[in-house]
């Protein structure tokens, strides 16, 4: 079986869709071929998560408009 | 005539008196009534501080003029802040005003409470309107100023606690004249910006002038009309502003906002180590009764079947099993009944009894033969009696004598 695409979606669907397969999970009656891919899928995306999280430095840019409504993003020095 | 160095220009006196007048008076504290309120075009605004006794000129330059919060009017009692400062040209001196406020009640409360009753009528504040703050969010946007205490703040507690963030910082002016509008502007900017998940807009403490920009009606629509989930952080804890009514959720500071809208990452890593065990032990589970249920079968009947196949048919197959033994015993029993059976009517079918009467059994090559026409002459026939068997030669043949 080709491995089954997964969005790599943002922090909040992920925890959510970790949410949903706990609880179907929990709730049984799901087979167990189902039931493994369902694993493998939450493995995947606490992964993510993991990579998400892992950043230690605070990434902080500052968002300004020129003149002609254009967005412009650069960087902060420390405060 | 006095001596000449004791002498002096009316300008040099002047200026003693300014040096030692401003020296003196560099910050003062008035009150009085307003008269002769006058804006100058230049937008300067120019009055006369008067109580019974006495009366001071007072001005007011443009950009502290424009950073009032209400509409000076002759009759008016205020206090006023400045510095006393001579004017040499006209040899007077006047009260340069920084800050002038209603005294009393005040006119900035009347104006911060009729605000309020009016948006608060049109729904700005109720608890429907309210979006929720997203749990996990990954990108926050900060309108507030780039050099203030809030920045500071809010990064220091995201540093801490969830340093994946990406921090989107709108600078805008806080106080001030136009600071409001700058505010608005930046929560519009960021809207259109986008891929924002939330918005922390506020500053750091300062008196209820400072926070006033907060107090705006044009920072409370631009705050209702975000699409973007708002976080009030304005300054002191006990103040409430115009924004923090509007605002999707309120924090009394710009650290504690920042507190509110990020989860602690070592927190969130457990929660997700958590889910990933107890999906991992619901399957582990799940696998173990299932391996037992496969080897059941495959060791039972040799079957080899995918493990979702066998799960699903195991009950069926064990029903199949269970019923196949069942008719397989009876199926033996019933055929050995009925050998036995048949055993006992065989012997009560003896034929020995029938022979002893004179019948005789004829075979020809070991079969019955019970009719003549199938005979030659010259065939062997046995004839079995009931005592003995006798071979013998057929003579003759033909049909029934009778």
């Amino acid at each position: 079986m080709s491995p089954r695409k997964i969005k790599r979606g943002t922090l909040e669907e992920s925890i959510k869709r970790l949410e949903n397969i706990v609880e179907s999970l929990e709730q049984g009656e799901i087979p167990l071929e189902q039931a493994v891919e369902l694993y493998e899928e939450a493995v995947r995306i606490s992964r993510e998560c993991g990579e998400k999280l892992k950043a230690t430095e605070l990434r902080i840019k500052r968002l300004t408009k020129d003149l002609g409504g254009q967005f412009e993003l650069s960087d902060i020095g420390d405060t | 005539m006095p001596p000449s160095q004791s002498v002096v220009s009316v300008s040099e006196i002047t200026r003693q008196i300014k040096s030692s007048i401003e020296l003196r008076f560099p910050r003062v504290w008035v009150e009085g009534e307003i008269s002769n309120c006058k804006f100058h075009t230049s937008g300067h605004l120019y009055f006369t501080l008067k109580d019974e006794g006495a009366q001071i000129s007072a001005t007011m330059w443009r950009n502290r003029a424009a950073r009032l919060l209400f509409d000076p009017q002759d009759g008016m009692k205020v206090v006023a802040r400045g510095g006393i400062t001579v004017y040499p040209p006209r040899g007077s001196y006047q009260l340069d005003v920084e800050h002038l406020q209603p005294k009393g009640i005040g006119e900035l409360q009347l104006a911060f409470e009729r605000l309020k009753q009016r948006l608060d009528a049109e729904g700005l504040f109720r608890p429907e309107r309210k979006k929720p703050i997203p749990s996990f969010p990954e990108r926050i946007g900060v309108v507030t100023s780039e050099s203030g205490a809030a920045l500071h703040d809010i990064r220091t507690v995201l540093e801490r606690r969830m340093p994946s963030i990406e921090l989107i910082l709108l600078p805008v002016r806080v106080q001030g004249p136009g600071a409001a509008e700058e505010i608005a502007n930046g929560l519009r900017a960021l809207n259109q910006y986008g891929e924002i998940d939330v918005i922390i807009v506020g500053r750091g403490g300062g008196s209820a002038e400072d926070l006033w920009s907060f107090n705006e009606e044009v920072v409370a629509r631009a705050i209702a009309a975000s699409g973007i989930p708002v976080v009030s952080a304005v300054g002191h804890e006990v103040d409430f502003t115009i924004a923090d009514f509007v605002a999707d959720l309120r924090a009394p500071t710009p650290s504690a906002a920042a507190e509110m809208v990020v989860r602690d990452r070592i927190e969130l890593l457990e929660v997700i180590r958590n889910m990933c065990y107890t999906v991992r032990q619901s399957i582990e589970e799940g696998v173990k009764r299932y391996a037992e249920s496969v080897e059941r079968i495959v060791t039972g009947s040799g079957f080899a079947r995918p493990a979702g196949l066998v799960r699903e048919s195991m009950q069926r197959v064990d029903e199949l099993e269970h019923d196949l033994i069942l008719r397989m015993r009876e199926h033996v029993r019933r055929t050995s009944d009925r050998s036995v059976g048949l055993g006992r009517r065989l012997e009560a079918l003896n034929p020995s009894a029938v022979l002893r009467r004179g019948y005789a059994i004829v075979r020809k090559k070991n079969s019955v033969v019970s009719t003549a026409r199938e005979w030659i002459p010259g065939d062997e026939a046995s004839v079995q009696f009931h005592d003995g068997t006798i071979l013998t030669e057929v003579r003759s043949s033909g049909e029934e004598d009778t």
